[in-house]
Parts: C-alpha cells; sequence; structure tokens
C-alpha cells in the first residue's frame, strides 16, 4: 500500500503544477498588494513555474544576483534556479543549445555571442515583452547594444565603465594639480607631477589589452561614434585619417618616458595598479575594475588615498564611455522567463544589486543615492550621463586580432609603446594584421 | 612530440619482421599468420598513437580554418611567409646551434670534474637537481630571475650591486631645470644659457626630484648675496601642493648640497664650487662665465640589463634551458666516461702527456659516440622548444622569442584558431626533426650489427 503513495506522488504533484498553470492566465495581480511599492508593473502569479538564468557571474557576484533573483520570486512564486557557467559562457551555451537544453535566460558578456546566438536562432525578440521598458529606462545607445537588424533580442543589466583614469589622491595634492578636463590638461599635469618628484603614470604594457583600451577610448573621442563603429566593423581602414591622428595623440604621452613610471613594456596590469597605490606613481588609466585591485592588493582606501576622473575629452569632445555591459537575452518560451526579463529591466531589480555594492547599472532611472560608495555612484553617473556609450573596441573585433596575447592589435600596440614616433608604421601594421584576421 | 620519436620505432620493428631466411612460399605464409597475432596489438597501438596523427596532421595542414574548404599548399605558402614563422625559424636556427653545443661542453666539463672532486656525488646532485622541477616551474623561476628591477630580478640584482661599486648613482637622479630656456640638460649634467657676470647672483632652480628622498642635511634654500665672484644657490624649486612663483626662492623651499658647480670660459673649467647645505655656492671669478652643474650628482644608476627585451631574451631563455639540461648531459657523459678504459689513459700518461693532452686527445676521442648521442638527442629536443619559451617572455616579446613549436599552438589555439595552418606548421617542425632523427636511427643500426 505503501508503494501506491509513493508511486502516485510525482502524478499528483505534476497535476498541481498543471493547476497552477492554467491558474495564472486568469489571475493577474493576485500577489501585487505586498509589493506594489517596489513595482510599476502589473505582477502575475507564476506559483510553481520554474526559470533557469545562466551567467558568468560566481562567488559574491553570483550571491548578490541571487538577492535580485530573490526578489522576483517573493514577488510571483515563481523558481528561479541560476548556472554559473564560468568565463568561457560561449561554450556551455552552445554545448546547452547542441544538447536540446538551453537555459531560459542567460547574459551574454558581448555583442558579438549575442550575434552568433541570434544567426543560430537560439534567443527570442523581446520587443513586444520588454521593448517599451527598454525605451523607457535606457540610453538609445544601450539599446542598440541588445539590438540585431532592428530586432531587441534582450535588455541591458549590468555594465561596465572603462573609461576612468585612476589616481593617488596625495600624489596630486602634492603636486598642486587639479583633475585635468582635456587631454592637454592631461599632460600639463602630467608634467607638473613630474616635476614634483613624482612619477606621473604606470602602464601595464606588459598586457597588450591595456594598451588597446587606451587606444579606444582616446579614438572614440578624436574620430566619434560613427567612425568608431566603422571601425569596428573594418569598413574604414587602419590607415585612416582619423587612426593617425588618435596614434598621434598617444603618441604625444607615450614618447615622454620620463613621465612613465620605468619597466612600462613589461609591466603587467596589476603591477601597474599597485605601482600608483604603493607610492611609486601618481596615475594608473584602467576600467571601474581596478578599484577590486586597489582594495585587494593595496593599502589604499578607495575615496581617501585613491579616486578616480573620468578620461578626459580630446580636442572638445563630449562626455564619452567605452565600455562593457552584459545583456539579459531569452532563449525559451516560458512564461515566467518573459516576466523574469521585464523585471529585470526595471530599475527596481537593478537597484537591490546596486545598494549591494560592485555593480553598475545601465538603467538611468536607478537613483545614484542608491550606491553605497562614493567611486561607485561616480562611475555610475559618468555612464549614465555619458552622451555616447560604445562597446570596448577590442572585443568587437575577431579575437585573432583585438584578443589575443602576443598578436594582432595587442602586439602591434605594445609595439607602438616601444617606439611613439613610428605612428605611419603602426596603422599599416594595424591595417595588415586586421586584413589577415578578417580574411 | 610522440609523433617525432616513433618512425624509428616503427622502422626498427618492420626490420625484425622480415628476418625469415627465404622460406618456402607457403612457410612464409603461414609464419606471417601465426606472427600476426603476436604484431598486432603493437601496430595498432603505432598505428592508433603515431601513424593516424601524422596523417591526420597532414591531410588537416591541406584544409583551411574551418576544416571544410581544401586548400592545396596554401597553409605552407602562408607559414613560410609570414613575419612570426620567420623569426620562429630563426630563433629555432639559434637555439639549435648554441643550446645542444654549449649543454654538451658543460655536461663533459661537468663530468670530468665531478671525477675529481671529493664530494662528487654531492656535486652531480646539484648540477642534477633541476632535471627534477616541472619545466613550467623553471619556466616561471627564471621569469622571476630576469626581473628588470634589480629589487626583483636575480640576475639584475648581481649586475647591479657589481656595477655599482665602480659607478655609483648620483643624490639626484631624475632632476629637470625648471626653467629649460636657461638651463640646458647636456652631458648628464646642467648648463647655463647665458654667461653669468661677477658681482650677480646665480639662481639655478631644479624639479622633479620627489622631496623625501633629498638628503638628510639638505636645508630651507637661501637667497645669494651679491658680493665678489659670483654668488649662487642651487634649489629644488617645488614646495609641497605646487605652491610658490617658479624661480624664486621660496619659503619651503630647500637646498640641494653637495653638488658641484664649474665656471666655463669657452670649455675650460676655470674655477669650481660645490654647493653648501642651503644650496649656495661661491665662485671666485672675474670674467663672465657660463655655469656648469657636474653629471655626477646627477647620474643615474645602472637600471639592469633588459635580459627579457627583444634582443636578449632568446639567450636568456637559453640560459634557463642551459639550467635544467647540463645535469642531464652531465650523466650520461660520466656513464660513458666510466666505460672508458683506464689504461688508456694510464698509458698516455705514463708516455708524458699533461693532463689537457690527456683530455683533448684520448678521453674525448673516447668519448665522441656518446658526445654525438647526447648532442643530436638535444639538438631533436630544442627544435620541439615550446614550455620556456611560453613561460618566460613577457606578452610583449613573446613574438621576438617565437619558435616553430610556439607559432604553432598560437595560431591553433592562440587566438586565430587557424587549425590548418598550424598542422601544416606541425609538418614543417617534424620535417625539420626528421634529419637528426634518421641520423639516430642509422647509428643505432650501426651498433647493434
Amino acid at each position: 500500500m505503501r508503494r501506491w503513495v509513493t508511486a502516485l506522488a510525482p502524478l499528483a504533484v505534476l497535476a498541481m503544477v498543471a493547476a497552477g498553470c492554467g491558474g495564472d492566465d486568469s489571475d493577474n495581480g493576485g500577489s501585487a498588494g505586498g509589493s506594489s511599492d517596489r513595482t510599476t508593473t502589473a505582477k502575475r502569479n507564476l506559483e510553481g513555474q520554474t526559470v533557469e538564468v545562466a551567467a558568468v557571474w560566481s562567488g559574491k557576484e553570483q550571491a548578490n544576483f541571487g538577492k535580485v533573483l530573490a526578489q522576483f520570486e517573493k514577488d510571483t512564486g515563481a523558481k528561479v534556479t541560476f548556472t554559473s557557467t564560468g568565463d568561457d559562457i560561449a561554450t556551455v551555451l552552445g554545448t546547452r543549445l547542441e544538447g536540446g537544453d538551453p537555459p531560459d535566460i542567460a547574459f551574454p558578456p558581448q555583442p558579438g555571442l549575442l550575434r552568433d546566438l541570434v544567426a543560430r536562432n537560439a534567443l527570442k525578440p523581446v520587443d513586444d515583452i520588454a521593448g517599451k521598458l527598454v525605451d523607457e529606462h535606457f540610453s538609445k545607445d544601450w539599446r542598440d547594444l541588445a539590438t540585431v537588424d532592428g530586432k531587441l533580442y534582450g535588455v541591458p543589466f549590468k555594465a561596465a565603465n572603462k573609461s576612468t583614469v585612476w589616481y593617488r589622491k596625495k600624489a596630486f595634492d602634492d603636486a598642486g594639480v587639479e583633475i585635468p578636463k582635456t587631454w592637454d590638461d592631461f599632460l600639463k599635469a602630467a608634467q607638473t607631477i613630474r616635476d614634483s618628484g613624482v612619477t606621473p603614470l604606470a602602464i601595464g604594457g606588459g598586457d597588450g589589452w591595456t594598451l588597446t583600451d587606451w587606444f579606444e577610448n582616446v579614438y572614440l573621442r578624436v574620430a566619434g561614434p560613427e567612425k568608431y563603429d566603422q571601425l569596428s566593423r573594418h569598413e574604414i581602414p587602419w590607415t585612416d585619417p582619423t587612426v593617425i591622428t588618435a596614434l598621434q595623440k598617444l603618441s604625444d604621452l607615450w614618447s615622454k618616458r620620463d613621465l612613465i613610471a620605468p619597466g612600462f613594456q613589461n609591466m603587467t596590469f596589476p603591477e601597474s595598479v599597485t605601482t600608483v597605490f604603493r607610492g611609486d606613481a601618481a596615475m594608473v588609466f584602467e576600467g571601474d575594475f581596478v578599484a577590486a585591485t586597489i582594495t585587494d592588493e593595496t593599502d589604499a582606501k578607495l575615496g581617501t588615498d585613491a579616486d578616480f576622473f573620468p578620461f578626459p575629452s580630446v580636442d572638445g569632445s563630449d562626455p564619452m564611455v567605452v565600455g562593457g555591459g552584459d545583456v539579459a537575452v531569452l532563449m525559451t518560451d516560458n512564461e515566467a522567463a518573459k516576466e523574469l526579463i521585464k523585471y529585470l529591466a526595471s530599475p527596481e531589480a537593478a537597484q537591490i544589486w546596486v545598494e549591494l555594492g560592485g555593480f553598475t547599472s545601465p538603467n538611468k532611472d536607478v537613483d545614484l543615492s542608491a550606491y553605497p560608495d562614493e567611486i561607485g555612484r561616480k562611475s555610475a553617473q559618468q555612464l549614465v550621463e555619458a552622451k555616447t556609450f560604445r562597446f570596448d573596441l577590442s572585443d568587437l573585433l575577431p579575437s585573432a586580432f583585438g584578443g589575443t596575447p602576443a598578436q594582432g592589435m595587442w602586439k602591434d600596440l605594445q609595439d607602438f609603446l616601444a617606439n611613439p614616433a613610428n605612428v605611419q608604421g603602426t596603422a599599416q601594421t594595424l591595417e595588415r594584421d586586421a586584413a589577415a584576421a578578417t580574411k | 612530440m610522440a609523433a617525432a620519436v616513433a618512425p624509428g620505432g616503427v622502422a626498427t620493428g618492420g626490420g625484425a619482421a622480415s628476418v625469415a631466411e627465404e622460406p618456402p612460399r607457403q612457410r612464409r605464409f603461414s609464419g606471417v599468420v601465426s606472427a600476426l597475432p603476436f604484431l598486432l596489438p603493437a601496430l595498432v597501438l603505432l598505428g592508433a598513437l603515431v601513424l593516424y596523427p601524422i596523417i591526420a596532421t597532414v591531410v588537416r595542414s591541406l584544409y583551411d580554418r574551418s576544416g571544410d574548404g581544401f586548400v592545396g599548399l596554401e597553409n605552407y605558402g602562408d607559414a613560410l611567409t609570414s613575419r612570426s614563422t620567420l623569426t620562429a625559424l630563426r630563433n629555432n636556427l639559434i637555439w639549435v646551434v648554441a643550446a645542444p653545443s654549449i649543454v654538451t661542453a658543460l655536461g663533459l666539463v661537468f663530468a670530468v670534474l665531478s671525477e675529481r672532486v671529493r664530494w662528487a656525488t654531492a656535486f652531480k646532485l646539484v648540477i642534477f637537481m633541476p632535471m627534477a622541477i616541472s619545466f613550467l616551474a623553471a619556466g616561471v623561476i627564471f621569469r622571476l630571475v630576469y626581473e628588470q628591477s634589480p629589487d626583483r630580478g636575480m640576475a639584475n640584482a648581481v649586475v647591479t650591486s657589481v656595477t655599482d661599486l665602480f659607478r655609483p648613482g648620483g643624490d639626484y637622479v631624475g632632476a629637470r631645470a625648471r626653467d629649460q630656456a636657461s638651463l640646458t640638460a647636456r652631458d648628464g649634467g646642467f648648463v647655463t644659457h647665458d654667461e653669468v657676470r661677477p658681482g650677480t647672483s646665480a639662481l639655478l632652480p631644479l624639479v622633479g626630484l620627489p622631496p623625501g628622498e633629498l638628503p638628510d642635511d639638505a636645508a630651507p634654500a637661501a637667497r645669494p648675496e651679491r658680493g665678489q665672484g659670483i654668488e649662487g644657490v642651487v634649489w629644488l624649486d617645488f614646495a609641497r601642493g605646487g605652491g610658490g612663483e617658479p624661480g624664486v626662492v621660496d619659503e619651503g623651499e630647500r637646498g640641494l648640497p653637495g653638488i658641484e658647480v664649474q665656471a666655463l670660459r669657452g670649455s675650460d673649467v676655470v674655477a669650481t664650487a660645490t654647493t653648501a647645505e642651503d644650496g649656495t655656492f661661491h665662485l671666485d671669478v672675474k670674467e663672465p662665465v657660463r655655469l656648469r652643474l657636474a653629471a655626477g650628482a646627477f647620474r643615474e644608476p645602472f637600471g639592469g640589463v633588459r635580459w627579457l627585451g627583444p634582443a636578449l631574451v632568446t639567450p636568456s631563455i637559453i640560459g634557463a634551458y642551459i639550467w635544467i639540461w647540463a645535469g642531464f648531459a652531465m650523466v650520461v657523459i660520466g656513464a660513458g666516461l666510466a666505460a672508458i678504459p683506464r689504461d688508456a689513459l694510464e698509458a698516455a700518461r705514463v708516455d708524458g702527456a699533461s693532463e689537457w693532452q690527456v683530455f683533448r686527445r684520448v678521453t674525448v676521442p673516447l668519448l665522441a659516440p656518446v658526445l654525438l648521442v647526447v648532442l643530436v638527442t638535444l639538438m631533436i629536443n630544442v627544435l620541439k622548444v615550446f614550455d620556456l619559451v611560453f613561460i618566460i617572455p613577457p606578452g610583449s616579446v613573446q613574438d621576438d622569442a617565437n619558435v616553430l613549436a610556439l607559432e604553432m599552438w598560437r595560431v591553433s589555439f592562440g587566438g586565430a584558431q587557424n587549425q590548418g595552418l598550424g598542422s601544416a606548421l606541425g609538418v614543417i617542425l617534424f620535417v625539420l626533426v626528421l634529419p637528426a632523427m634518421l641520423f639516430n636511427i642509422r647509428r643505432f643500426r650501426r651498433e647493434e650489427s
């Protein structure tokens, strides 16, 4: 008799799930009473439904994102499971697609991967689901990031700001320099810091990607977003006059060897950060993740010892940000997943993680006062107030050219750092390598 | 790498199978049949692990990146014209010429020495020890040894501590003139642009020095009084916070003591003085002169050799390779040395040969077969070197240190993901190793017969 009961139990559960699914269509806003202050969209009762979400986050990021999902579970009654893919999300998603079992929602960290997934017919357009929300809460640049062939395929969720110059406050105070707003002021400030007896700049030239970030920031400001997009698709050659101008600007700085901490050609990115915040240099340029390196590897305190300023404007350019972003995409027709996509587009969802720290939201309706520290708030402000946002150029290029150590753009810019007078030659080498990689 | 060792196995195996002496046709056939079960396991293993990979690699090298389009020999053309393959080939040549011969020579010296020293076992153990370390770990060790900064890299710590003895750095490294029009950097020191007349004072402001690193006796700078000759001051014209007027001795700015100031007429030094604690100096001259701050105080200490710069990176990695393999060569050559008939050496000594002559004319010729084996084995090994070249150079010079095996990996898996081109490079590498392999096989055959 007992055996019968255990055998029947799963059937009973199935029946209940089926009932839940059937019921929710008519049951709109059933649970909205408790959480109406947190949300603007009407909530549906998704009791008994499950959603699987896959992203690269692990450790603390996973735990914090878990809190975002927990609120959704509380609001709707749906169950959300999170799968951490590790860094190689492309492979994991590819395998899951082959096996016919994709997660309901994934967070591709690069536009290239998003386009690949669209090309494989792996994504569902979300115009009807979240189109209005995305228009309402995000700038056009961010919408474009999630758009392929005119269709919206996801909602931007997490942003990275790679247009930040980090500096040691004491070095600036000792030298009496102000935060430079323009490229010329930046060069002048560097010279003054040099006169005060401190090396102004550390450059992690041993890692090629730091140099691509330098180039991207200068290029976007010199050439503007349209040319930037064209260059990313190799519709203009790397010998274009705008590239030459950008290289020339870099050359103006990189050729002044006494402004750069010694050993820069072999210096790794973490070394460049510790060089500055252990007191041997004054400034290091890289993205918002420098904050983590400062906290982990030096005694400097963010805000009191270390701070950042936006990458200076070149020749009067508007505020612009080069960065990265994770976009939530829908991979199945799961109803609960569609609700989750809407939820992720709302400022309320972003705000949960924002308050936990270490997270920047591209959502312009997230209250800046929600950021727990001054640094995070400034970075988010720079991001949402930027006239132009562009995705990291080297991540948009074929990886043989833009993403491989000691090859392509990385190597060419390392050679340029070694010999900054060679502006024309560098442009030609870049063009040659770019052409070879897209062959 | 296994692929390269194997053809020898195949060749000798084939030789062993055809030993039977002209048997009648039928008996020969039944002999093959009865031998087959015994040969089968070896044949299957060799086929699956050696023959198939070689053939698959050759076939793959004729296809494009995706593996679908047949491109003929295009990959070989690309490989042999690309800049990085040519660098790799050049470096492989350097490796093959330098590394095996140095390792063999060192091994020979160590082997002969270890026969003579008292603590031979301990000595051998120490020399052989690096062989016990994984190449990857050895690479990491040498990456640290070759660090540019003498504070971190052992090689440069040794070099700079020696050079500092003979040519110490100055107290004011990195100083710059405040106003570069009136005080110009020249030959490591500074020279005034205009002549200074006796009876006037000379203000020589410098900047670019960390205030915390001035000598302890540096006192607040004093404004020079006018008097006989030239009164002047050399000081650090930068107050904390950037206050103060450029070119004026302000509150809080300190003098730079111990700098030699020379008075120049043309290029002759007519008088010299040394700055005092407050940076002031007095020169007793009657005519207008130009002033020079002598280079000694500003001389940069030797910053160390750029071991991992583009020029030295390959020799540096070869150094690491020698460190690892010298022990191997010593042990093999030592074994050969033990097998040399002692009476030949004794006879030479009785005939009045010096130790050098014994070594040169008796030991080395008797050892020649062993030396050759070591040399050829190392040559094969060196052609395929990968791990050290992958680990030791920083990204910015990996291209300059490139070798074929590394280039093969880079194009196959390191971004370009072009396994067609990678296979072509693998075949080229295989062909380059082949002569050394054939040489070794022939020697084995001769020794066996």
